[in-house]
């Protein structure tokens, strides 16, 4: 069962009080942007075998939305941190660079 | 390949069963394939059978991490049916669900394909809408559905309570000619064909890489080493986008867990499939007695074929309503498979930036049904370079074209 520690309220979540989110760090393509870009972001979302930055919410807890990095081959939980955060904090990964010496980094 | 048939069996039971011979090779890979499949679930074999069957392509490689069958193939609840609201969709469903009629003959190996009946409750209003508009879709695109109304759901299904008080049962879209089969028997049954066609089906052996020049595919690496391949077709399911990644391109698809459950074995009671789409729930009865429970997909990426353990209570919680006897049942046994979803979930069946190399994903949640007619479609593009019309609405591109298929064929819920 994942726990999740919600960055606000510091409460250690399990996954029922939990609703996810997907893809965290996403650039969204508005009017004007090329099919390419409008496709990326829409459709073509990360799908990593390992190390994945999403998004969660605390829906029945403070109701707000948080980030996350979580490994989707073992469904270890490395770290959370707040949504206003336009890319994963620099302790957090390297956290993970020492935990996955393999992993190619956030990109 | 010796036949298998009732004078086999009486001449085995003479001889102490002693003849049996083995059903598929084991070979080592050779340096080099007219074409290498990667993947042997349902899909990758049937593409194979069908390059050999339908153009006489038989210098084939089929390449299995595993065991065959042991992804999705092997991990699904075995639903066939087409009754499906969009054209494209219905024609591959029926092309697929047609052949699975007399796949055990094809291929000399019983699948145990059971056209037992499929309802889909309408449980809402909004329901009876849609699936009236599908029953009217159908009859256009020739595939046999019927609207029938609550009293004929309880005559197909005693066990149901048509009027449950948050979800009473308002109709049903049935599919008479709708049904199971077995799903081990479907993937041995299409290795053992391609075996005896002189294919190689290799297991235990994963691709690690995909080698190019020049914008085509020369081989892949393995565990077992280089194999060469004059063309490439990519079965993989949940592991898609990363099979992608080795050949250099991008696939809209994600990885998310699914998960089904058999109760303990009970004596016939339900001879139909039920399928109940409001509350995330569907159960077959399996020949062994068991009650056979699907329910909805996890919501986030996940490549443990382990699921959440409250979807496992929800789809039980929605269903006893419906079903209430499932209330006193014990669950035996449960598993999850990494299913592969993409953007409008509907299957890809396509050419890529790669001259030489093809792609069959994106099957999702409901792709058991589709394994014959998918394996047709993609021996036929593989063939020719060039999809046929059932594959070519099915392209990759259609999601930076927005051609999408409007018709959550994967819907979410395992079926
Ligand atoms: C719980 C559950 C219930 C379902 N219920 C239904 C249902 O009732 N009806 C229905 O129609 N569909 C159902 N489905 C969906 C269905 O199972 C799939 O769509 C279908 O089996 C996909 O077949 P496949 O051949 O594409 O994939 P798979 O059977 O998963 O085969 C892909 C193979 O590729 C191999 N592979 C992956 N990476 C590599 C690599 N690098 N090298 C070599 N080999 C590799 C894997 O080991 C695997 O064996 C269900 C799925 C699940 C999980
Ligand atoms: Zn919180």
């Amino acid at each position: 069962m994942l726990v999740l520690e919600c960055p606000y309220c510091g409460v250690k979540a399990e996954e029922t009080e939990l609703s996810p989110g997907y893809e965290a760090h996403l650039k969204r393509f508005g009017p004007g942007s090329s099919d390419e870009e409008f496709e990326s972001y829409m459709f073509a979302r990360k799908n990593p075998k390992g190390v994945h930055f999403e998004r969660w919410r605390h829906v029945y807890g403070c109701g707000k939305w948080f980030l996350a990095a979580r490994c989707t081959a073992t469904l270890e939980v490395f770290g959370t941190y707040p949504a206003q955060s336009s890319e994963p904090p620099a302790d957090l990964v390297a956290k993970i660079k020492a935990k996955r010496p393999d992993w190619k980094g956030y990109k | 390949m010796k036949r298998y048939s009732v004078f086999a069996i009486a001449r085995e039971a003479m001889r102490h069963h002693t003849g049996w011979e083995r059903a598929w090779r084991s070979p080592e890979p050779k340096k080099q394939y007219d074409v290498v499949i990667v993947g042997a679930g349902g899909h990758g074999l049937a593409t194979a059978y069908y390059l050999g069957k339908n153009f006489g392509i038989t210098n084939v490689a089929v390449i299995e991490k595993g065991w065959l069958g042991g992804g999705n193939t092997g991990r699904n609840t075995t639903i066939i049916r087409s009754n499906y609201l969009q054209d494209p969709s219905a024609a591959i469903y029926e092309k697929a669900r047609s052949l699975y009629e007399t796949l055990s003959q094809d291929l000399n190996y019983n699948v145990m394909f059971s056209p037992r009946g499929l309802l889909m409750l309408a449980q809402t209003h909004h329901e009876v809408r849609g699936y009236l508009r599908t029953v009217h879709a159908n009859a256009l695109q020739g595939v046999a559905t019927e609207w029938i109304e609550p009293a004929r759901v309880k005559e197909l299904v005693p066990i149901i309570n048509i009027d449950g008080p948050r979800y009473p049962v308002l109709g049903a879209l049935y599919q008479a000619r709708g049904g199971t089969a077995r799903h081990d028997a479907v993937a041995w049954g299409y290795a053992r064909a391609c075996s005896a066609m002189g294919m190689d089906i290799i297991q235990q052996c994963e691709v690690k890489g995909v080698r190019s020049e020049g914008g085509a595919v020369t081989g892949v690496d393995t565990t077992k080493g280089f194999i060469g391949t004059k063309k490439l077709g990519i079965v993989v399911a949940g592991h898609s986008g990363q099979v992608a990644d080795m050949a250099g391109f991008r696939l809209p698809v994600e990885a998310v867990a699914l998960q089904a459950l058999v109760s303990e074995p009970i004596k016939p009671c339900m001879d139909v499939v039920v399928m109940a789409n409001t509350v995330h729930g569907y159960m077959s009865q399996s020949d062994k007695g068991e009650m056979v429970i699907g329910g909805g997909t996890d919501g986030f990426n996940n490549f443990t074929q382990r699921g959440s353990f409250h979807h496992i209570e929800e789809t039980l919680r929605a269903l006893i309503e419906t079903f209430p006897m499932i209330s006193r049942l014990k669950m035996l046994r449960q598993w999850g498979g990494i299913v592969d979803m993409t953007g409008d979930r509907s299957p890809i069946i396509s050419k890529t930036p790669l001259g030489n190399c093809f792609i069959n994903c994106g099957w999702g949640t409901g792709g058991f049904k589709a394994i014959p007619g998918s394996g047709w479609a993609m021996a036929e593009l593989m063939a020719k370079g060039e999809p046929g019309a059932l594959a070519k609405d099915f392209s990759m591109w259609r999601f930076k074209e927005g051609q999408f298929i409007d018709e959550s064929v994967a819907a979410g819920v395992a079926h």
